[in-house]
């Protein structure tokens, strides 16, 4: 497969990479790691006379943790994130969701910018950061804005982001909870037929705080916060659990596809919640 | 598109060819500097077979643009050994038949290579999961983790002999 023509860039500071999209406007995109963009152009389903390669930008890569707050090069690939210590011990959902991503080629290449800003419902990383309500930060021409991974997602492969703007940066707080990230798929390297990604926190005996977020199940990744206030206050008890997946699948939309008609979806979601939320809990 | 010169190093010499910027990495190796060790077999990212090592990671070859390795350091199966003086784990793939058709062999060991330079000493389960973006139809991967096993063992008692 042969893709359309492009001309090539490789800016190697964040300013040049932007001066090529404002030159370029819709016939230039960015590229991170290529593992959806290059099987879209080989399709020519993507069409990109102006391809802008943004490995050589330094500014756009590295794990920094501090005071609490972690933030992550857009460029940081997942492999990076798999094997940074500090933030298996500030954050290890990351480390579990990065290592169910795709396979271990494809790791070495993905990175987490390109996967929260594809817009793709199928990539693990947006439900995630829902989860750990991360922070994005845009670049563009009229200077720099934050916007909440929460109100990021539209619609499948639309989000907040302008055309012109490089997603540059994700920033979250540390949290001390209990994780889990489950995931169905049907075999290594596809995406979820059903995701879930949960923290808790205690008070004592009992849940303090919940966050349950999920991959795949509607054409946005989807925070239900109607799931998390189910568990607050309760000892994760089976009547509990019941509650907040009956919550939790009142908040997505699945559609049928090669997965699965809608039925067997809103099941195995179910199955993958409540054991995402078991395993949080085991570990709070 | 006009051509542009790609400069890289391809086992261990430097290279310059002229690539259009849409020529996949995989076609400018096998077609343009004679490597058909890596193999196109899906073409879409799923099988493997195109891998290659670049810059210390291992690579789908078929997903990535010749001239996004400009300036890398690429291996390829025909660097890791040659046919008088196999590499160790080519040497055990041969051992413990560790390919039936061989279509996915190449990608296979240059992966497998990667695998034990970051885990020297994998587990069974460390080896199956690291090769999991490489498909073999022939084998049931058996054979292929007993080779990846039994060349990781070899591995170390030369390194243990050598101490």
């Amino acid at each position: 497969m042969i893709t359309a023509a492009f001309e090539y860039h490789r800016p190697s500071d964040i300013a040049g990479a932007l001066s090529v999209l404002e030159e370029h406007g819709d016939d230039a995109r960015v590229i991170a790691g290529g593992h959806s963009l290059i099987p879209m152009m080989k399709l020519r389903m993507a069409e990109v006379p102006h391809l802008i390669d943004l490995q050589d930008i330094a500014d756009l890569k590295g794990i920094t943790i501090e005071g609490g707050m972690v933030t992550i090069g857009a460029m940081t690939t997942q492999h990076e994130l798999i094997n940074n210590e500090a933030l298996l011990s500030a954050t290890p959902i990351i480390h579990e969701a990065a290592l169910q991503i795709a396979d271990p080629q494809v790791r070495y290449m993905g990175t987490i910018g390109g996967n929260v800003a594809n817009g793709d419902p199928g990539n693990d990383m947006p439900g995630l950061m829902q989860c750990l309500d991360a922070n994005f930060t845009l670049e563009g021409p009229d200077g720099t804005r934050s916007v909440k991974a929460r109100e990021f997602y539209e619609a499948a492969y639309m989000t907040e982001r302008e055309d012109g703007e490089i997603l540059t940066q994700i920033t979250f707080s540390a949290v001390d909870a209990g994780y889990a990230y489950e995931k169905q798929k049907r075999k290594i390297g596809d995406y979820a037929t059903a995701a879930c990604a949960v923290l808790i926190t205690k008070d004592g005996d009992k849940i303090a705080t919940a966050s349950i977020a999920m991959t795949n199940l509607s054409d946005v990744p989807v925070l239900s916060e109607a799931a998390g206030e189910a568990l607050v206050g309760t000892s994760c008890d089976a009547a509990a659990i019941t509650a907040a997946v009956a919550a939790a699948l009142e908040d997505i939309d699945p559609t049928e596809d090669n997965r699965g008609p809608v039925e067997f979806k809103m099941h195995v979601a179910g199955i993958i919640i409540s054991r995402a939320i078991a395993r949080a809990w085991s570990r709070a | 598109m006009t051509n542009q010169i790609v400069k890289m190093t391809v086992n261990g010499e430097k290279k310059e060819i002229f690539a259009e910027p849409r020529e996949l990495l995989i076609y400018v190796l096998r077609e343009k500097l004679g490597l058909t060790g890596p193999h196109v077999g899906c073409e879409t990212s799923h099988c493997g077979a195109c891998t290659v090592e670049i810059d210390g990671k291992s690579v789908k070859s078929c997903t990535m643009f010749a001239v996004q390795a400009e300036g890398a350091e690429i291996t390829t199966i025909e660097g890791l050994g040659t046919p008088d003086n196999l590499h160790v784990l080519q040497e055990n793939f041969k051992e413990h038949h560790g390919l039936q058709c061989g279509y996915c062999t190449p990608g296979m060991i240059t992966r497998a290579h990667r695998l034990l330079q970051e885990n020297p000493n994998p587990t069974e389960e460390d080896v199956r999961f690291g090769i999991s973006g490489n498909i073999c139809r022939c084998t049931g991967y058996q054979n292929i983790v007993k080779s990846i096993l039994s060349a990781a063992a070899e591995l170390n008692a030369a390194k243990e002999a050598a101490q």
